[in-house]
């Protein structure tokens, strides 16, 4: 395995390698000369556009190309818009286009345009000098500066707000460097200015000095800043390189190169936990690696670069290769550094002999053993597969893990499988055809769910889902989201027919849990097919998702019917709601008319809210008992007579037309009711207004208008029955018995005479009551005398009734000590009387 | 109870576990809005808040004054003001002329508005389109269910009967659905559903829709059964007059949210006192399913009890009365004065009860049940009405007719009308104009025999299309076959036997052995059949609807046996204090226990001034 180490060189008191990640794929004519190159980090795609120096003819215009990482064309058309400053990615992978006029213009990976948006009116006179493309916590951002040497900042361009930052102090043109931090939850601009740096912030531009600059250097004429912008590396005309902290606190080292001209591109490179960080510089044809321990590793380069910082590295991509140079992790260095006697490497030393059948493996082993560290080995060997590019590697060292495995009781298994699992993933991605390749270090930080989003947006629908199950992703989170995915892109191929796509979806979709075909069916309508996208609603099972699409296509009675099917009365309302504003009254009417639900749930809305629009709704259901109703209702709230005449009117119109003659008769008693009422209330001061008819009759009666009461009772055709009672009652109350005697003489009552009776009772006057017992029936004789406490009277009658029912009723009322020949006498009947 | 339990009946679940968390969701709502601030409550959600959480932790959460919502310009000197509502249309209106009314004269507050148990899209109209959706937060408290008692849930929405029944509204369905889904999620996986009428159909559909989008946790089961009935199959029961006990003081003295307000003539002083009406109350808990005759015998066999109890102390050395203080004096007192509130309030109702003509409407009320002497029924409503007697009674009788009698002859409606009118005003047309749609009052068409009007439902119910239109009018169709109903299920015990009321044989004995509660009948009997099957008669004379669902966890079926014999019952519309009593018996007689989640408590009164619609 000694070749492992063959591309290692010392740094310190650490190493680097350079991996091999790609042959390239593509066939550049001048390789990345003259091109204009973005790659996007975490093993992004590439994006290439030739230089437009001379001033291009509008017949050669130039071409862009989007690749993989690997080289794979994805994307290639001829560039039409304005001259471009700057390329860049965006976290989700879209490509930005910069332009010199301060517009800059976003495309997926494809090359599809998306939309664009301008870095401010300003720049439009001004123009673009320099562009960049930075990320931070918030999203993608863009910084400009203008020839008016003024920056501006988009923190993120999916919710964009233009920063205008503050003049710098004497700078004309572009600063000699520039670099976007993001510190504390901030983002600000540094930038050098000959040997003067500045740091720009929302509303300040602040002079800053590096700690311990070496004071040669006139000018300060490159920088980087890391990867998680914690570190700042300045390259000085005087061939200094200064590393330190981007709040400049403090300075790490300082590395003379002896170079003295600007380095093309330089990026820091460092790994978590990384015992040497570097910085990469590259010159035209030489890259060097600089420590922080002052010593520098030289490169030959033999072709024109580009470097892109990555998390863990840096990636150098040429025209025909693609490398990764980064400091070599600890464990690979333990376990693959010549002569290591590290656990590790005994381990997998110990493996190798083994596969041999070698006794040696037991030696080995037991070495290990008797340091106690085969756990720690084994974790080692495990770490290092991860951090090996080489399948092969991989395999070695995970084998010698799963061997040291055996010989441990209790080693917690998770790590080694998930750690395969992992690989397994990142060797399939990194295959040429897709052309991602990602460090286990990036896809730990970048996690599952991005991968997928990537590979979904790359349209590697089959490989997404077939990472998914082999993970086990819950559905929600995987396959059934690059099904959606997968689905959305479906139906917009315009040439095949609904109907089929319709099927594809829905064989493909169909057991998945949680997809929403309502978001589905919008995309198939933003693609303007309206008929597809209610074909996929009618698969969408939640109606509260279905709806308001239907809406938005203006199918707004099948959204109303869905709303109904569902029971769910504020959909209804919702669908209401648009119907209302969206039609012409009649038309809604009639739409409500045809839906008993939505209906009555607009009345009841109605009710509280517009009473006149009730009417309206009533009338166009030519519904004239409700709207009899309606009217009834509507007299009650009003104080003014007249008015409620006027009502009342309008209610009995209704209920004649209703055929309804019993309400359209009350209605007019009611009205006649009113009138007799205030006329009274007029001529003699009653407050009679309101009150029901028996109400009425009622206080006439007590007030001792006799005469207007027979009126009343003659009008309105009273039941004598009523009328009896009223007038008996009243009476009774006024304790006027003279009357109450004359009433009871004038003819036969219709109720009899037991209410006489007990109406005196009430009133505790057993005198006139006993008037009234002997004109009452038979049959109530009993409960007359009775009622005026007469058990002799009670008694006679019942015995005579010969009723045993009648005499039980005596006796229960009779005492045993009081009435004792009472008692007699009506046992005996009682028994006559069962014996019958 | 004197009647011997047959099978030992299982544990009920903890239902203050509900409470617990209305009350932590409230607390979390009301630190949305940090600071001192005024809270004003909705008249009808003061009692149930009460329940939950009290003035101290409403303070505790810098609640600083509370008001009640009564539709007028406020007073609070706030500036945060906190709205508690029920999503009403008029209550968003109130609001909205506060937070106007403050903008006038250039005011500014913070207000936030919390609806319970959900908001409703009508709602947020309204705030947008009175411009104030800006102004004001608002929240839901899902407060669905608030515990009355051990076995007895309410949701506390009076309103739901009138809006979904008559009206024809049915935006309560799926509160009554998520309320649904909190007991599955708290209490569940139910096993077995059963169901009959058409809100209940929806309210479980909008129940399974939720658990479908929802997550599953899988755990035991502490309900296993769950019933749902409308409260328009069974009609009937709710008009008549209550006789047993907690019935009964629900009748005469309104039993709101648990909880009584005795009057002066009941607590003998000079004032009035609140009293909480559950199982914690021993002396009510033996008699509040007790028929009314008994329990005076009851109440005075306990004080007797409670007078040895208080003689020991007699012979007792110091060490023994020590201990009687420390222990048992408490209980004791506490004993004696819950006691003599309930015998203050029988005393009250005697009074009122035993009175010649309660008896006689009685008398009549079973009557109509039986189909006996109708005339001689008719002419007693006819002098109810003519007397003047309580509105609400007579209407209540005109109802019962009504439903038994399978609508009134055309003759006898339009005169009983027409005096009802006379008695107590003209604006009862528009209440009679909602009986009838609501089908409990109704004039018999002519020449339409039962029969005849029988296959046509039954002719509609085939044809679907047709059936999902009398779905929507179901109730102005609504036919009562009550007679029929009650010879099928056996409704009507036979009147010539003498009925114990101290060992009751059946369910009956709720209405003084007169009749079985229907409701409770058809809960008696689908559950004793596992389904409907044999039931099909029945089911097509209340308009059907009904069902019976085997539940998605159908690997354990039977589950715990316990669970199995716990028997969720949701009364869609309202149930009666009579409907719970005759559960409990019914429960004891099986071997169940039941667990009556219902949208109010509602009885006759309720229920018919739900009708009324002069007020509106």
């Amino acid at each position: 395995m000694a070749f492992i180490t063959a591309n290692w060189n010392p740094l310190g008191d650490a190493f680097y390698r350079q991996i091999e990640l790609y042959d390239m794929g593509w066939s550049l004519r001048d390789g990345l000369k003259d091109c204009m190159v973005a790659a996007a980090p975490y093993g992004g795609p590439i994006v290439l556009l030739e230089w437009q120096s001379q001033r291009p003819s509008p017949s050669a215009r130039p071409q862009l190309e989007i690749y993989s990482s690997s080289g794979v064309s994805m994307a290639s058309f001829p560039w039409k818009s304005g001259p471009v400053r700057q390329l860049g990615w965006t976290v989700c992978d879209d490509l930005l286009a910069i332009q010199e006029d301060g517009t800059v213009l976003i495309y997926d990976l494809f090359g599809t345009f998306k939309r664009h948006f301008s870095m401010g009116n300003e720049v439009v006179q001004n123009q673009v000098l320099e562009a960049k493309v930075f990320h931070s916590p918030y999203g993608t951002g863009v910084a400009i500066v203008t020839g008016a040497s003024r920056f501006t900042l988009a923190m993120n361009i999916d919710d964009l707000k233009l920063r205008r930052l503050p003049e710098v102090p004497g700078l004309q043109g572009a600063p000699s460097c520039w670099a976007v931090l993001t510190q504390d939850r901030q983002t600000k601009v540094l930038l050098a200015n000959g040997a003067d740096l500045y740091i720009l912030d929302n509303t300040s531009c602040t002079p800053v000095t590096p700690p311990g600059l070496s004071p040669q250097a006139c000018s300060i004429i490159n920088m980087a800043v890391s990867f998680s912008y914690k570190y700042l590396a300045l390259f000085t005309d005087s061939g200094h390189l200064w590393m330190g902290s981007t709040n400049l606190k403090d300075k790490l080292s300082e590395v003379e190169t002896k170079v003295r001209s600007a380095p093309k591109q330089m990026v820091w490179s460092r790994r978590p936990k990384s015992q040497q960080p570097s910085v990469v510089l590259m010159w035209d044809r030489l890259l060097l690696v600089a420590g922080v321990c002052k010593e520098t590793i030289q490169y030959t380069l033999d072709e024109e670069c580009v470097c892109v910082a990555e998390l863990d590295g840096v990636r150098i991509v040429g025209a025909s290769r693609h490398e990764m140079l980064q400091e070599v992790p600890s464990a690979c260095e333990d376990i693959f550094k010549i002569a290591s006697m590290a656990p590790g490497a005994l381990l997998l030393e110990a493996h190798k002999e083994y596969e041999k059948c070698s006794q040696k493996a037991d030696e080995y082993l037991r070495e290990i053993k008797e340091q106690s560290v085969l756990g720690e080995a084994v974790k080692q060997c495990v770490e290092a597969a991860g951090y090996e590019h080489e399948p092969e590697t991989q395999k070695t060292l995970l084998r010698a893990a799963s061997f040291g495995k055996c010989f441990l009781s209790n080693f917690p298994p998770e790590p080694f499988v998930s750690m395969c699992r992992d690989l397994r993933v990142l060797n399939s991605v990194r295959d040429y055809s897709v052309g991602i390749p990602l460090t286990h270090t990036q896809y730990k930080q970048m996690t599952v769910q991005v991968l997928i989003d990537r590979l979904v947006y790359r349209k590697l629908y089959p490989l997404a889902i077939e990472i998914c199950r082999y993970l086990k992703t819950p559905e929600y989170q995987g396959v059934s989201r690059v099904l959606k995915h997968w689905a959305c892109c479906k139906v917009q191929q315009k040439e095949e027919p609904d109907e089929s796509i319709a099927r594809a979806v829905s064989v493909k979709l169909g057991e998945a849990a949680g997809i929403s075909y309502s978001e589905i069916a919008a995309r198939a309508y933003e693609c303007g097919r309206t008929e597809l996208a209610i074909k996929l609603l009618e698969f969408e099972p939640r109606s509260g998702e279905q709806v308001p699409l239907l809406l938005k296509m203006k199918r707004s009675q099948l959204g109303l019917s869905k709303a109904i099917e569902s029971g769910d009365t504020d959909l209804v309302y919702t669908v209401v709601t648009y119907l209302k504003n969206e039609m012409n009254r009649g038309d809604f009417f009639m739409t409500l008319r045809n839906q008993p639900v939505a209906l009555s749930l607009y009345r009841q809305f109605c009710k509280h809210q517009e009473q006149e629009t009730l009417k309206d709704l009533f009338n166009q259901d030519d519904d004239h008992h409700e709207l009899g109703n309606f009217y009834v209702r509507a007299s009650y709230k009003e104080s003014k007579l007249e008015a409620r005449l006027s009502l009342l009117q309008s209610a009995v119109d209704e209920y004649n037309k209703a055929k309804n003659e019993f309400a359209a008769k009350a209605t007019e008693e009611e009205m006649k009711l009113l009138r007799f009422q205030r006329r009274l209330d007029e001529e003699k001061g009653e407050a009679l207004l309101g009150l029901s008819l028996h109400d009425t009759l009622h206080a006439l009666l007590s007030a001792n208008y006799h005469k207007q009461a027979e009126q009343l009772y003659r009008d309105f055709r009273v039941p004598d029955k009523r009328y009896w009672w009223l007038k008996l009652t009243a009476l009774a109350e006024k304790e006027d018995w003279d009357e109450l005697e004359k009433f009871a003489k004038s003819k036969k009552s219709p109720i009899g005479y037991l209410p006489f009776v007990e109406v005196c009772v009430k009133r505790h006057n057993k005198y006139e009551a006993k008037k009234y017992v002997s004109k009452v029936t038979p049959e109530q004789k009993v409960k007359a005398h009775l009622a005026i406490g007469d058990l002799e009277g009670a008694a006679e009658a019942a015995i005579e009734r010969r009723s045993e029912g009648e005499i039980s009723t005596v006796l229960a009322r009779c005492s045993p000590t009081t009435d004792r020949a009472l008692l007699e006498r009506l046992n005996r009947a009682r028994s006559t009387a069962a014996k019958k | 109870m004197a009647h011997s339990v047959r099978r030992d009946a299982p544990e009920l679940p903890d239902f203050s576990l509900l409470k617990r968390l209305a009350r932590d969701q409230l607390i979390y709502l009301l630190e949305q809005l940090p600071g001192k601030k005024d809270l004003f409550i909705e008249a009808d959600l003061m009692s149930p808040l009460d329940r939950i959480a009290n003035v101290t932790t409403l303070k505790e959460h810098e609640v600083d004054k509370l008001y009640k919502v009564e539709h007028k310009s406020i007073v609070s000197t706030s500036d945060q003001l906190c709205f508690l509502i029920r999503p009403r249309i008029q209550t968003v209106k109130w609001i909205c002329d506060v937070v106007n009314a403050d903008k006038a004269v250039g005011k500014f507050r913070r207000y936030k508005v919390i609806f319970c148990p959900q908001k409703f899209y009508a709602c947020e109209t309204l705030l947008e389109e009175q411009g104030i959706i800006g102004d004001v937060t608002t929240d839901e408290w899902s407060f669905y269910l608030l515990p009355l008692d051990d076995d007895i849930i309410s949701l506390e929405l009076p309103e739901f009967f009138r809006d979904n029944f008559l009206e024809g509204d049915q935006r309560w369905v799926r509160t009554a659905g998520s309320a649904l889904h909190l007991l599955h999620s708290l209490y569940g996986p139910f096993s077995k559903v059963y169901g009959i009428g058409r809100c209940s159909k929806m309210a479980y559909e909008s129940w399974r829709e939720q658990v479908k989008e929802g997550e599953q946790r899988v755990r035991q089961a502490d309900i296993g059964n769950v019933f749902l009935i409308d409260r328009d199959v069974d009609l009937v029961t709710p008009l008549c007059s209550q006789v047993v006990y907690e019935g009964l003081v629900d009748d005469i003295f309104r039993i709101k949210c648990g909880c009584v307000e005795f009057g002066p003539d009941v607590t003998s002083s000079d004032k009035s006192m609140k009293v909480m009406l559950n199982s914690q109350d021993k002396v009510f808990n033996e008699i509040r399913n007790e028929h009314f005759s008994q329990v005076f015998g009851f109440l005075s066999q306990k004080a007797r009890n409670l007078q040895t109890a208080y003689d020991k102390r007699s012979g007792m050395d110091i060490k023994q009365m020590k201990t009687f203080v420390s222990e048992e004096l408490k209980g004791l007192k506490k004993e004696h004065r819950l006691l003599s509130l309930h015998i203050g309030a029988s005393e009250s109702m005697m009074k009122k009860k035993t009175k010649q003509d309660f008896q006689e409407m009685l008398k009549t009320e079973h009557s109509l049940l039986e189909g006996f002497e109708i005339r001689e029924c008719i002419s007693f409503i006819e002098e109810h009405i003519n007397r003047q007697a309580s509105m609400v009674e007579s209407m209540r009788l005109l109802c019962l007719l009504s439903l038994t009698e399978n609508g009134l002859l055309p003759k006898d409606y339009r005169s009983l009308k027409a005096q009802y009118l006379q008695s107590y005003g003209v604006d009862h047309l528009l209440t009679f104009s909602n009986l009838k749609q609501l089908g409990l009052l109704v004039e018999q068409q002519p020449g339409e025999t039962l029969t005849v009007m029988e296959s046509r439902v039954g002719k509609l119910v085939n044809d679907k299309t047709a059936g999902k239109l009398t779905d929507a009018f179901s109730s102005l169709a609504k036919k009562s076959n009550f007679r029929a109903l009650s010879r099928r299920l056996n409704l009507v015990p036979k009147s010539d036997e003498e009925y114990d009321l101290r060992v009751p044989r059946d369910m009956a004995y709720i209405f003084s052995g007169a009749y079985i509660p229907l409701s409770c009948k058809l809960i008696e009997q689908v559950l004793e059949r596992d389904g409907w099957t044999g039931l099909e008669e029945v089911t097509r004379m209340i308009n059907g609807h009904e069902f019976a669902v085997t539940g998605s966890n159908g690997s354990d079926p039977r589950g715990r046996s316990d669970a199995q014999r716990i028997i969720l019952v949701m009364f869609l519309g309202g149930c009666t204090y009579s409907e719970i009593s005759a559960l409990r018996f019914l429960g004891k007689e099986k071997g169940y226990k039941f667990v009556v989640v219902t949208t109010a408590i509602t009885n006759s009164a309720r229920v018919l001034e739900s009708m009324l619609d002069n007020h509106a």
